[in-house]
């Protein structure tokens, strides 16, 4: 195959293509989970194995939500459009790995002691923007089939679905606020999550100040406004 | 390198220990990095032979002491310890040392001696740069806490040396406070006038206060200390007040807010 049908195959992958990619990023989503549990299994997580497994399935989680916000900037950045029918897949895995940070947390952690967990979530800063994190996203894993899509009607899913930017702050301020002294890895996140917004921030002023240059009005104008952000 | 004879001390609690394994490569020593097997990774690259510790300020007879003139300050003994640590997980670790009293009664400590600072070892070519906290760590007690029988230096766990990792060749345990208070690698121990500044107290006092004692009714802002999980076991386990050391030290703190001296 030569470089440029190469890359004529991967702009507009044929269905078997698309299959093979969605099944190799299921496999390599999941493969983290796997080899978790097989160390947990093998009593290899150390001396202290429920901090490990709360530890390993939040930063998973955390990193799923961030891949997931890279979908849109690779896409539109290397013009392989297909990328967004693995953005729900990517969304759900992120959503798997809070439910199971979520999971560790209340079984393994605190053992269903409901006393010690409300008061977590009400006075410890960092449990409860986590929480909150996780109770938010929970909406839109519910609402991420296409039937979902359809009766709520792209505008509202849309506006529903935005709230991911706002889940993904909370989920980096949970780790900020957690860690005792050394704040250089939640600091990468940060910074990785601000580059994510900060580009969607820059689209919209970019579409902005066209649509402000555009002459309202005009038959070149309607109809080409691509709506990245809301108005 | 095996320490013997050891005498055994009315001090000990018969539970079970904590498997070495796991006192070894399990430990909160940031000079060597955050994480918790970073200790056991890199401190070997601490030299702990020749080694002095400088006990100076408040004392008649302040002076240096090598670290084998310490080894034979007081008969070595085993003291099986609770250890509490303050992010919610405790060990029972079978100590080697000896009561920190010896060393200081050595030196005889001046009236106006109200605090004993510990300041331990720092080398920045070995160890962390970046100022995650003030460097090197130091850490206090009030006098009458380290003059109290339970407080120790200990020099080796399990019948043997110290490993590095657990703050080889000297460092305090005071078990009624948790882990970070019981310093180690020490190098000058100070009698002081006035209560000494302490590393983690200065990183974030809302959060550690110069006293520290095990406490399951001062709430750390964030996590419960209520409840702790004792290494190799699964379910939580209840903290005790004073990590179950009450009975001895209880009557140290007579009269004192325990919620505002935290």
């Amino acid at each position: 195959m030569s470089s440029s049908s190469l890359l004529a195959g991967l702009r507009s992958p044929a269905p078997a293509l698309l299959v093979a990619i969605r099944i190799a990023v299921f496999t390599a989503c999941l493969a983290p989970a796997l080899l978790l549990a097989n160390e947990w299994f093998a009593m290899r997580l150390g001396a202290n194995p429920i901090e490990a497994v709360t530890h390993a399935t939040g930063d998973w989680a955390l990193r799923m939500l961030l891949i997931t916000l890279a979908v849109t900037p690779l896409r539109r950045f290397t013009g392989l459009h297909w990328l967004i029918r693995l953005r729900r897949m990517l969304g759900l895995f992120a959503f798997f790995y809070a439910s199971l940070h979520f999971a560790a947390y209340v079984w393994l952690d605190l053992y269903f002691d409901w006393g010690a967990i409300a008061l977590d979530i009400l006075e410890r800063p960092f449990i409860t923007v986590g929480f909150a994190a996780f109770v938010l996203m929970i909406p839109l894993a519910i609402t991420s089939t296409q039937g979902a899509m359809r009766r709520m009607g792209g505008q509202r899913w849309q506006a529903l679905h935005r709230s991911v930017y706002g889940i993904a702050i909370l989920a980096v301020v949970h780790y900020w606020w957690l860690v005792k002294a050394d704040i250089r890895e939640p600091l990468i996140y940060a910074l990785i999550l601000a580059a994510l917004l900060g580009v969607r921030a820059w689209w919209r002023e970019q579409e902005r100040r066209r649509q402000l240059a555009a002459i309202p009005g005009s038959p070149s104008f309607k109809g080409k406004v691509i709506r990245i952000v809301p108005k | 390198r095996k320490l013997e004879p050891l005498l055994p001390s009315e001090f000990s609690t018969d539970e079970g220990l904590t498997e070495i394994e796991s006192v070894t490569s399990y430990n909160n020593f940031y000079e060597f990095g955050t994480g918790k097997t970073d200790p056991m990774t890199h401190a070997h690259k601490m030299q702990v032979r020749p080694w002095t510790v400088s006990v100076e300020g408040l004392a008649a007879r302040a002076r240096t002491f090598d670290i084998e003139d310490l080894l034979r300050i007081a008969p070595l003994e085993e003291r099986i310890y609770r250890l509490r640590c303050v992010e919610a997980w405790s060990m029972v670790i079978p100590w080697v040392g000896f009561p920190l009293s010896a060393l200081l009664k050595e030196v005889e400590p001046l009236g106006s001696a109200k605090y004993v600072e510990f300041v331990t070892h720092y080398d920045p070519e070995i160890m962390n740069r970046r100022p995650i906290i003030d460097w090197p760590y130091t850490e206090g007690l009030r006098i009458d806490e380290a003059m109290h029988p339970l407080t120790i230096l200990s020099v080796g766990l399990y019948g043997q040396v110290l490993p590095n990792q657990n703050g080889a060749p000297i460092r305090l345990v005071v078990p009624w406070k948790y882990g970070f208070k019981s310093a180690k690698s020490i190098v000058t121990i100070r009698l002081t006038e006035n209560e000494p500044a302490t590393a983690w107290n200065k990183a974030a006092p809302q959060e550690y206060g110069f006293y520290s004692n095990v406490n399951p009714e001062v709430r750390h802002p964030r996590w419960t200390q209520a409840t702790e999980r004792r290494i190799g076991e699964l379910r939580r386990r209840p903290t005790l007040m004073f990590n179950g050391y009450g009975d001895q030290v209880a009557h140290l703190y007579q009269g004192m807010d325990l919620k505002t001296f935290y």
